[in-house]
């Protein structure tokens, strides 16, 4: 498929290029997702480098949580490609963790914590294998990992928002992944949370893996992360937060909908 | 009484002995494969599969017929029911999938329209007169009367296998049932497992038209799982409660029925498990009714506790009667309102540790601790020893305050 010319649909208007084989941990090409006839996502070209924490930004309804989904695979997709280490998504699956919104899951479901985790083994485990001592203390350093080690066998129902969200990053983690997808990871959650989060996710990245984390909080972008990438249906802008984090991006991104204010106290970078 | 005992002892005669197994089996196996249909939060699905079944039955009847055979044979029935319970599940399916309407809304269309095919079918039997169509009626409510070792096996058999596959396939069951997405995610095939438990969910129903009838047997998927959530808070214990439970139900429901004349089985087996139910969701441990009152009472005595205890400090008068009361039942104050020693002590130490926690809000900004103050936790439990000696160092005041008697 690499090495035939295609011409793809995937250009919105610009001219059509050969597909480049790409070996970044996550790469999209004119993916498109729509609900109805109303496109959620509109040819969306997208690199997430290795070894570097990303941000996806943009406003509500934008289509920020739709790009993770459908680049999974959760969702439908109308056209495009998505490939991951140069792999289709299909067989790169055990090198990607995703962690979903906290909402999106019933947290009076009858199951312990370190059940939950223990879910982020099952793909390894298979259908019949046994949880091994090994395997459970995996799970274990897990939960301490995220500083949840206490509350192994706690029902999910009694955490709190924050704890919640802790247990979530513990079962991406027990995958052992390459690739970290993450839903709005700070959304909803306590301070606390959020320094022992973002720690993790460091620890990841300096571990070289990838970190992908939808983002609303346009005040930590320069602190908490690398690449930024910028959407509103469309691509607006893609690259490191030192030239790519800009007023002009911002404005493109949010259509004027961020005051002036609240831009000057984002310590941009510099604009083009 | 002689009666019901025979019966429980599988006593009361073949026949009873016969639905007695079988319904215990059946029992076991439709609370075993309900549960992830359950925990799914698509229970209704199953009503429609079951209201489903009956065209097949009918139409089975008709082709056995005239294909010259024995119109009533159970297998050749069974296998009818099954074909257009399964369509009828395809066409809820496609319908929530593929269309605007949600998924009650296809339940209810599925259910009546089918249900209604199948009265128009037995009504047409009826003015076949082959004079053979006599109790095709019965898989409606069930009937045991006429029950044969081989429809026993029909269960023992199928319920097995039904179990069976719940237990392989109780990881991605799990898994898409709590988070359809990050099932999806990790490349489970979410639809197939949809479709699977629904599977389930059809092979124990037209297993059990034979007993419960295919208006009831919806109960026996739904409420021993509901009742077993109840007793557990792990979703693969809830497999096992619930087949219990079902079995149980099964049993007793049967016995029931054989013990006195004219009782109907399958009903009876449905209120014997609607009786577990009741039990359970007022009398179970943590997540019963009684259980929620005595604790929100016990809450609702400490609040009262720390408050008087404050006013005591505050030298305030106390006006309110259960905060006198609870006072009173500690020896905290005497009969006319007054604080004895302990009561002084007490008072002198929730105001102190009012002023810590002050302390500790200015000093450790993170609310993980500091969000734990709700007044009723002891500081204790909360910061260790060398950072309340800290607080107290801040406050100033008497660092040695009597034991915390």
């Amino acid at each position: 498929m690499t090495d035939t010319p295609v011409t793809l649909a995937a250009t919105d208007g610009r001219a059509a290029r050969l597909p480049q084989k790409s070996d970044a941990p996550l790469a999209l090409r004119g993916l498109t997702v729509s609900y109805g006839e109303k496109p959620a996502i509109f040819s969306v070209d997208a690199t997430f480098p290795a070894a570097q924490m990303t941000a996806i930004i943009g406003p509500n309804g934008a289509g920020k949580s739709t790009l993770l989904k459908a680049a999974l695979g959760v969702i439908p997709r109308l056209s495009g490609e998505v490939t991951s280490f140069g792999e289709p998504i299909d067989t790169a699956r055990a090198r990607i963790a995703y962690v979903p919104q906290r909402a999106s899951v019933d947290w009076d479901f009858p199951t312990t914590v370190i059940d939950v985790v223990m879910m982020g083994l099952y793909r390894q485990v298979g259908l019949l294998g046994r949880f091994t001592g090994r395997l459970k203390s995996r799970a274990l350093a897990c939960l301490d990992r995220v500083g949840m080690g206490g509350f192994a066998d706690r029902q999910i129902g009694q955490l709190s928002g924050g704890q919640q969200q802790r247990v979530f990053l513990a079962r991406a983690l027990a995958q052992d992944a390459d690739l970290y997808l993450l839903d709005e990871p700070f959304a909803g959650v306590d301070a606390a949370t959020e320094r022992a989060i973002i720690e993790v996710l460091k620890s990841l990245k300096a571990e070289g893996k990838a970190v992908v984390c939808v983002h609303h909080d346009l005040a930590t972008v320069r602190d908490y992360f690398d690449h930024v990438f910028m959407i509103n249906v469309r691509k607006i802008a893609e690259g490191p937060v030192d030239t790519t984090f800009t007023s002009e991006a911002l404005n493109a991104t949010y259509g004027g909908r961020l005051a002036a204010t609240h831009i000057d106290q984002l310590r941009l970078a510099e604009g083009a | 009484m002689t009666p019901l005992i025979e019966a429980l002892l599988l006593q009361a005669g073949y026949n009873a002995a016969l639905v007695a197994v079988g319904a215990t089996l059946l029992g076991f196996a439709a609370g075993a494969a309900g549960t992830f249909l359950f925990l799914r939060k698509r229970a209704l699905v199953s009503d429609a599969v079951a209201h489903a079944t009956l065209p097949g039955v009918g139409l089975a009847f008709i082709i056995m017929v005239s294909f010259g055979g024995d119109g009533r044979n159970l297998l050749g029935l069974l296998l009818g029911s099954a074909v257009t319970a399964g369509i009828g599940l395809l066409a809820v399916e496609w319908m929530a999938r593929r269309t605007r309407l949600a998924e009650d809304a296809a339940i209810g269309a599925v259910l009546s329209v089918f249900f209604g095919f199948g009265i128009v079918i037995l009504t047409v039997i009826q003015t076949m007169g082959s004079g053979r169509q006599a109790g095709l009626e019965s898989f409606l409510l069930g009937s045991t009367a006429g029950m044969l070792f081989q429809d026993a096996v029909v269960i023992a058999v199928g319920g097995s296998l039904a179990v069976l596959a719940t237990w392989i396939m109780r990881r991605p069951m799990t898994l898409v049932a709590f988070d359809a997405e990050y099932a999806a995610a990790n490349g489970v095939n979410v639809p197939a497992v949809d479709r699977l438990m629904m599977g389930l969910v059809m092979a124990v129903t037209v297993i059990g038209l034979k007993i419960v009838g295919l208006i009831l047997i919806v109960a026996l998927l739904i409420i021993p799982p509901v009742t077993a959530r109840f007793w557990t808070e792990r979703s693969n214990a809830v497999i096992w409660y619930a087949g219990a439970l079902g079995g149980l139900s099964g049993y007793l429901g049967a016995a029931l029925s054989a013990s006195a004349p004219d009782l109907p089985t399958g009903p009876i087996i449905v209120l014997v498990s609607a009786t577990l139910f009741l039990v359970s969701l007022l009398f179970a441990p943590v997540r019963g009714l009684a259980a929620a009152v005595l604790r929100h009472r016990r809450f609702q005595r400490r609040v009262h506790r720390r408050q008087g205890l404050l006013a005591l400090s505050r030298s305030e008068p106390i006006h309110d009667e259960l905060t006198l009361r609870v006072l009173r039942a500690e020896a905290l104050i005497r009969a006319d309102g007054v604080a004895t020693e302990t009561g002084r002590a007490q008072a002198a130490k929730i105001a102190r540790d009012e002023r810590r926690w002050d302390v500790a809000r200015e000093i450790h900004q993170d609310t993980g601790l500091t969000g734990r103050y709700d007044g009723l936790t002891p500081i204790e439990q909360v910061f260790a020893p060398d950072e309340i000696a800290e607080f107290d160092r801040r406050i100033g005041g008497p660092r040695a305050v009597a034991g915390g008697v």
